[in-house]
């Protein structure tokens, strides 16, 4: 479970980090790029939780006998 | 003690969500996402132990293979709408929720069809005409 967990932090990081970044652009008057900075961040993470679902359910799959 | 890891794991992952909500709420949803996906993953672990022992047990019986597997699969079904239905509710969209609950009642009674299709069968056969 050591290396799930770490996923956990790691989307938490880059939210935290997008959050900063966006925030100090959005600030120095760099709105466009604060928009991208956002939906990058949120392609990256939402495509490690497109991972982890895609391999749950293969999971879920198998051991139902779907297959 | 695993009860504890699981615990902690939605404890985190409730405070992470949390501190990201105010800021990015797209973010928070995700991580609330993941931390189902995590604890689901951890308890397949142990649904899989249970299924050898019932398909085992459904060997010795002399039982006809096909309903353990439609019964698995109707369960299979449940977990996985339950889930998709937990999720959307969260992202504040209940209708959609209901819609998938919907679906799984509907592909379940589908699937349940040939089963009850046997007993009726059954109680017909032993009814003298």
């Amino acid at each position: 479970m050591g290396a799930d967990i770490n996923t956990l932090f790691q989307i938490a990081g880059i939210g935290i980090i997008v959050a900063m970044v966006s925030t100090v652009l959005e600030s120095a008057g760099k709105k466009d790029i604060a928009q991208w900075v956002s939906v990058i961040g949120f392609i990256v993470v939402l495509y490690m939780v497109a991972t982890w679902i895609h391999d749950l359910f293969q999971t879920i799959k198998t051991v139902f006998l779907f297959q | 003690m695993e009860i504890i890891q699981i615990v902690g794991l939605g404890l985190v992952a409730a405070l992470l969500a949390i501190v990201l909500k105010e800021q990015k709420p797209v973010f928070a949803f995700l991580i609330t996402v993941f931390a189902g996906v995590l604890i689901i993953f951890f308890l397949v672990g142990k649904i899989v132990d249970v299924i050898r022992v019932l398909e085992r047990l459904a060997v010795e019986g002399g039982i006809n293979l096909i309903y353990l597997k439609t019964i698995l699969q109707i369960i299979g079904i449940a977990y996985i709408a339950e889930f998709a239905a937990q999720v959307t509710r969260d992202a504040g969209q209940g209708a959609i929720a209901s819609k998938i609950e919907l679906a799984g009642k509907v592909l379940i009674m589908a699937m349940a069809i040939p089963i009850i299709t046997v007993i009726i069968e059954t109680v017909i056969g032993i009814i003298p005409s």
